[in-house]
């Protein structure tokens, strides 16, 4: 695989290191035990699109968000996450 | 159909191997079963073996998308021991390899189970120190283990690099002698023929696409080969447990898909009579009858439910088994693929009743379902036939991941992959 680094242009992928599903949202401390256990053990776990947090570790050392299809490997869209993402903070 | 023997062997080779019939029947589904078990993999195929042999449930149908063998089952590195350490997942695994160790004679099908001893190594004191301790946990257990020091494994393994000049030097190692190998072509086969000659029907290329619903409760498959009916729905589908039971309502498994290769070599004269694995990196390796070298590593790390995997980790892999074995640095490798794994959140699987109703399920297996395939079968016919849990799957439930009660072996936290 290659990822498109939005900061370094295309790297192969052992330079990235992966960190998981982007879609997991962390509860509020408050929130009942349910919310984390969902927020802690399981997954959607697709076979298909799939929206996941990577780092480029031994390049710019950035945190992206991947759309990938998990059963060809194809990526469809790198950007960069959090506070940096697009639209975020607007 | 007659049993394997001396006797069929020896009148076959007269009459020019004319007397063999299929070892299992290829019958259409039929509309209703009492039970219907999705996926034929190993657990598939021994989950109708003890079904129909334990509990007399023969009106059993086992569907399986594509030809019995091509999912994990016949992609492993046959790895098989029971080395663990916790007491709610060791006697599970001995049981297991109880099973195994009379399982040729209980399937009338050679599987080729060698106990050719497992050997773990350690290359820092505290790692022999964790070996240690699991070790006496097996004691503790009943189940036999052994230390042995860097002078003995140098004794049993003499291609392994145990000098002091070794990139990790080697300390000692944990040693289950009862551990070994197994054909896995021929478990899958060997649980598939003894199903079928007690009547179960065996349906390859049957892919189950959706879940028939009645109120709450499951009470059938819709098919390639059209809808099929059956009082209890058992889901044993590996890698595609996510993907399969999603479309029964579960979209909240704790378990992530993720590929991991597997590799073999040349065929080689006999050089490595012991399973082995590396302790500084992650590389497990033993030599096959046919005399190729059979060695994996790591997952490649991210999801995955592509049966191929990426260059990266094939490098990886190789260093890690050239740092133990420099001497193998110029056998070629033949072969290499992928499976998907059903890694669970906490390393251990699932074998449980429902949570919806006509339901069974049993996935998460991880790297280990391998050898948990005679136990897992065992269990899991048990809880199909008695609506609840044996004593060795009670541990296996869904609900642990709520209550606390997570089997993390290596207190690794909640990470797929990690175990
Ligand atoms: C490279 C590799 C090395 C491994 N090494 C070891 C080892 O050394 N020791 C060990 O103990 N374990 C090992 N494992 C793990 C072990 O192989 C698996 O945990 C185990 O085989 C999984 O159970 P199974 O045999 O039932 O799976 P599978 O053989 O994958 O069976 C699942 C079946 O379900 C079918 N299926 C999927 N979807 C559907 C559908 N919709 N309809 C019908 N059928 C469907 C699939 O086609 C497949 O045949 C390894 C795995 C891999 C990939
Ligand atoms: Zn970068």
């Amino acid at each position: 695989m290659i990822i498109d680094c939005p900061c370094c242009g295309p790297r192969p992928v052992s330079e990235f290191s992966y960190i998981g599903d982007a879609e997991v949202e962390k509860p509020d401390m408050q929130a009942p035990v349910a919310d984390w256990v969902e927020a802690v053990y399981t997954r959607t776990n697709p076979r298909g699109t799939h929206l996941e947090h990577w780092q480029h570790l031994h390049g710019c050392r950035q945190f992206l968000k991947l759309q990938r299809d998990t059963l060809t490997h194809e990526i469809f869209a790198v950007e960069l996450a959090g506070v940096y993402a697009s639209g975020a903070g607007e | 159909m007659t049993d394997y023997s001396i006797l069929s062997l020896a009148k076959n080779a007269l009459n020019g191997q004319a007397g063999w019939a299929p070892a299992w029947r290829k019958p259409d589904p039929k509309p209703e079963y009492d039970v219907v078990i999705v996926g034929g993999g190993g657990h598939g195929l021994a989950t109708a073996h003890y079904l129909a042999k334990d509990h007399g449930i023969t009106n059993v149908a086992v569907l399986e998308k594509n030809l019995i063998g091509s999912g994990n089952v016949g992609r492993n590195t046959t790895l098989v021991r029971s080395n663990y350490m916790l007491d709610r997942t060791l006697p599970f695994y001995e049981h297991s390899l109880k099973l195994w160790e009379g399982l040729s004679h209980d399937l009338n099908y050679n599987v080729m189970f060698s106990s050719r001893g497992i050997i773990n190594l350690a290359h820092s004191p505290g790692q022999l120190d964790v070996f240690r301790r699991r070790a006496n946990s097996m004691l503790l257990n009943g189940v036999k283990a052994e230390i042995l020091s860097a002078a003995q494994i140098a004794e049993k393994v003499p291609a392994l690099d145990v000098s002091d000049a070794a990139r990790f030097p080697v300390l000692g190692g944990l040693y289950q002698a009862r551990g070994g190998t197994a054909r896995h072509d021929a478990v899958a086969w060997g649980f598939a023929r003894s199903a079928d000659r007690r009547g179960v029907d065996i349906i390859e290329q049957c892919e189950v696409t959706g879940f028939l619903k009645k109120d709450r409760r499951i009470v059938g498959v819709s098919t390639s080969r059209g809808e099929i009916r059956a009082k209890k729905i058992a889901v044993v589908v590996a890698g595609s447990s996510s993907h399969v039971l999603q479309q029964a309502g579960l979209n909240n498994l704790p378990i992530e898909s993720h590929v991991l290769q597997a590799f073999v070599s040349e065929g080689l004269k006999p050089v490595l009579d012991v399973a082995i694995t590396f302790g500084a990196g992650h590389l497990y390796i033993s030599q096959s009858d046919k005399g190729g070298l059979v060695f994996g590593g790591d997952l490649d790390g991210y999801n995955s439910y592509a049966q191929r995997g990426n260059l990266p980790v094939a490098e990886d892999v190789a260093t890690a088994l050239l740092a133990m074995f420099p001497a193998f640095a110029k056998v070629r490798v033949l072969r290499s693929w992928g499976g998907i794994m059903d890694m669970s959140m906490d390393g251990q699987p699932i074998i449980d009743v429902g949570p919806v109703p006509g339901l069974y399920i049993n996935c998460g297996w991880c790297y280990e379902g391998f050898k948990a395939t005679p136990a897992s079968g065992y269990t899991f016919a048990w809880t199909i036939a008695n609506d609840a849990p044996h004593e060795l799957n009670a541990p296996f439930s869904l609900s642990r991941f709520q209550n606390g009660y997570v089997l993390d072996e290596k207190g690794r936290g909640p990470f797929p992959g990690h175990h």
